[in-house]
């Protein structure tokens, strides 16, 4: 029988090496690799999905959606969900920082921050639907505090709704930058803050040249990743407003182009051009960060 | 003059700290009133009205076998145990060789990872989908398995840098002893890397859960609907019927809710770590 003891050392490294990184290579290739050559060919079809056969057109499939407005709209889009990732990295920092420091009560605020981000998209999705809805629960809040005026089709007024999905968007995602920015200000030294103490520093100094350094590079990173985060939407407009009245993401547009309309070709050419984005942006991010270091 | 100052930051700080908590909270609580309420209750109160009852659970009788939300938990449960599992084990096998091997190919094997984390999944999911169509998978759990145990450098990264802090002199005692690689794996590094395995657990099971996407492309078959599928369900036929969708939104959170609470320690240490690449 065989026995992995009975081998030498130098065949039984061989043997792990092969063992244990088989699957796991197949895996890497067959779902992250293949897919991107496939994705690559197709872009370059007018192939709908099922037929056998599928027709080169060069960069036909380009050429339309740069210049097609409506296929560039969702850029537009995705700029909403970008300024509101600032908004949202503001916040995290403040209450990363003042939670860095004696506060009652500051396991329970943390937890209550943090919450949301643990939280089901769908179910995120739904709670908004309800927050914004005629007479739902933002309404209510705002005639609670005597500003009815503003009430409003949160959802449906086209200058509106992407403001709103992007609020929602926040709400999810600030409490994965808070924590982020917590562990790396809570790497910072007690001793640091001390001796600035003594020094007369106040909270204001102190944020600016202890903490705000030491989250520096995480801060760098998640403004890079803002912008393909931007691009990634789905989840909430989905959900929400099923990308209607101009609240389309670029992945809510590509899915619909590949599997609603078949058009293969144009959707894989639509996830080219989103997969050049992304990359750029990590080489930027990379570039950044090894200058940085 | 100066303490005077000191106690205005002091009552901002925490001005600001209970807005923030109500901002995170008020959306959430306000879907646990409406899911307690009568019909004819919910119709005739605000949203932020206390129920009347607080017992009244019929609206969560209704959401969860309308919704047939038990074969959600059970379709979930299969597919987040095998995919943890399965992530658990490849991952901390390539860790280990990466980590304690120095081989030709290692800097490439690494790499191969690490490429694949620039390509996110959303993009390749056209062309994903021909392949999994193409194996005959599609409309099977093990679509969305298979796809959750793919590409995972963050499982990797965790093991490597615990096994960084496991010191190699006691591999060489072991080996010493005669115990084979495939012994020192499994007798020595996996029981050691225990709290990694739960950061991982962590992480991953969160996400699973919580996805929405793989499940809704390659499952569409109703049998095979999970947590956020079958809540997903909900939107139209229940359009008018808030207190049920409510109940169904609180059934798809109260298993995350009391995870968080009982794993608060972990899932703050998983974060930081799973997060910082």
């Amino acid at each position: 029988m065989f026995k992995l003891s009975n081998l030498s050392y130098k065949n039984q490294r061989i043997f792990i090496i092969l063992a244990f990184s088989i699957v796991p290579v197949v895996l890497l290739f067959t779902f992250a690799y293949l897919p991107v050559i496939k994705m690559f060919q197709y872009s370059f079809t007018n192939w709908n999905g099922l037929s056998k056969n599928m027709e080169y057109v060069g960069f036909d499939n380009y050429k339309t959606i740069f210049t097609k407005p409506e296929y560039f709209a969702v850029f537009k889009v995705s700029l909403y969900y970008f300024v509101a990732t600032f908004v949202q990295m503001g916040l995290a920092m403040y209450f990363a920082t003042i939670l860095s420091f004696n506060v009652r009560m500051k396991n329970l605020f943390k937890g209550i921050l943090f919450f949301p981000t643990l939280l089901n998209g769908v179910a995120i999705g739904f709670i908004f639907l309800f927050f914004f809805k005629p007479d739902g629960t933002l309404d209510t809040l705002l005639q609670f505090v005597g500003l009815e005026s503003l009430q409003q089709k949160w959802l449906l007024n086209p200058n509106l709704n992407n403001i709103s999905l992007a609020g929602a968007s926040l709400w999810r995602y600030m409490g994965m930058n808070f924590i982020i920015f917590l562990g790396a200000i809570s790497s910072v030294s007690k001793d640091v803050y001390e001796a600035s103490d003594i020094d007369g520093a106040n909270r204001w100094h102190q944020f600016l040249h202890i903490i705000l350094p030491s989250i520096k590079r995480i801060l760098q990173l998640n403004l890079i990743l803002a912008i393909s985060g931007a691009i990634g939407v789905f989840e909430i407009p989905f959900v929400m407003t099923g990308g209607s009245n101009g609240t389309s993401t670029f992945v809510i547009q590509t899915v619909d182009v590949a599997f609603k309309y078949s058009k293969l070709g144009l959707a894989s050419a639509l996830a080219v051009i989103l997969l050049f984005i992304v990359i750029l942006v990590t080489i930027v991010q990379r570039i950044l960060i090894k200058e940085e270091a | 003059m100066h303490t005077l100052k000191y106690t205005t930051a002091t009552i901002f700080k925490y001005l600001t700290l209970i807005l923030g908590a109500f901002a995170a909270l008020i959306p959430i609580v306000v879907v646990l009133f409406a899911s307690l309420k009568t019909n004819a209750e919910y119709a005739n109160t605000g949203p932020l009205t206390l129920p009347e009852n607080w017992l009244n659970f019929s609206n969560y009788t209704k959401a969860f076998i309308d919704g047939k939300m038990l074969l959600g938990f059970g379709n979930t449960v299969f597919i987040v145990v095998i995919s943890i599992a399965g992530a658990t084990l490849t991952g901390s096998m390539v860790a280990y060789i990466l980590a304690r091997f120095k081989f030709r190919g290692s800097k490439l094997l690494m790499g191969a990872f690490l490429l694949a984390t620039l390509i996110p999944a959303v993009t390749t999911q056209v062309a994903t989908f021909q392949i999994i169509n193409a194996l005959d998978l599609f409309n099977t759990r093990w679509a969305p398995i298979l796809m959750y145990l793919g590409t995972d450098i963050i499982a990797v990264y965790i093991f490597m840098q615990f096994l960084d802090s496991i010191s190699e002199s006691l591999d060489e005692s072991a080996m010493l002893d005669g115990a084979s690689y495939w012994t020192i794996y499994g007798r020595i590094i996996l029981p050691l890397l225990k709290p990694a395995i739960v950061t991982v657990i962590i992480v991953k099971g969160v996400n699973i859960y919580n996805d929405f996407y793989t499940p809704f492309l390659y499952m569409p078959k109703s049998d095979l609907q999970v947590i956020s599928t079958a809540l997903f369900k909900f939107k139209g036929p229940y359009g008018s019927q808030w207190e049920v969708i409510c109940a169904a939104i609180m059934i798809a959170i109260i298993p995350t809710l009391v995870a968080f609470v009982a794993l608060q320690k972990y899932i703050y240490n998983g974060f930081a770590q799973g997060s910082v690449k």
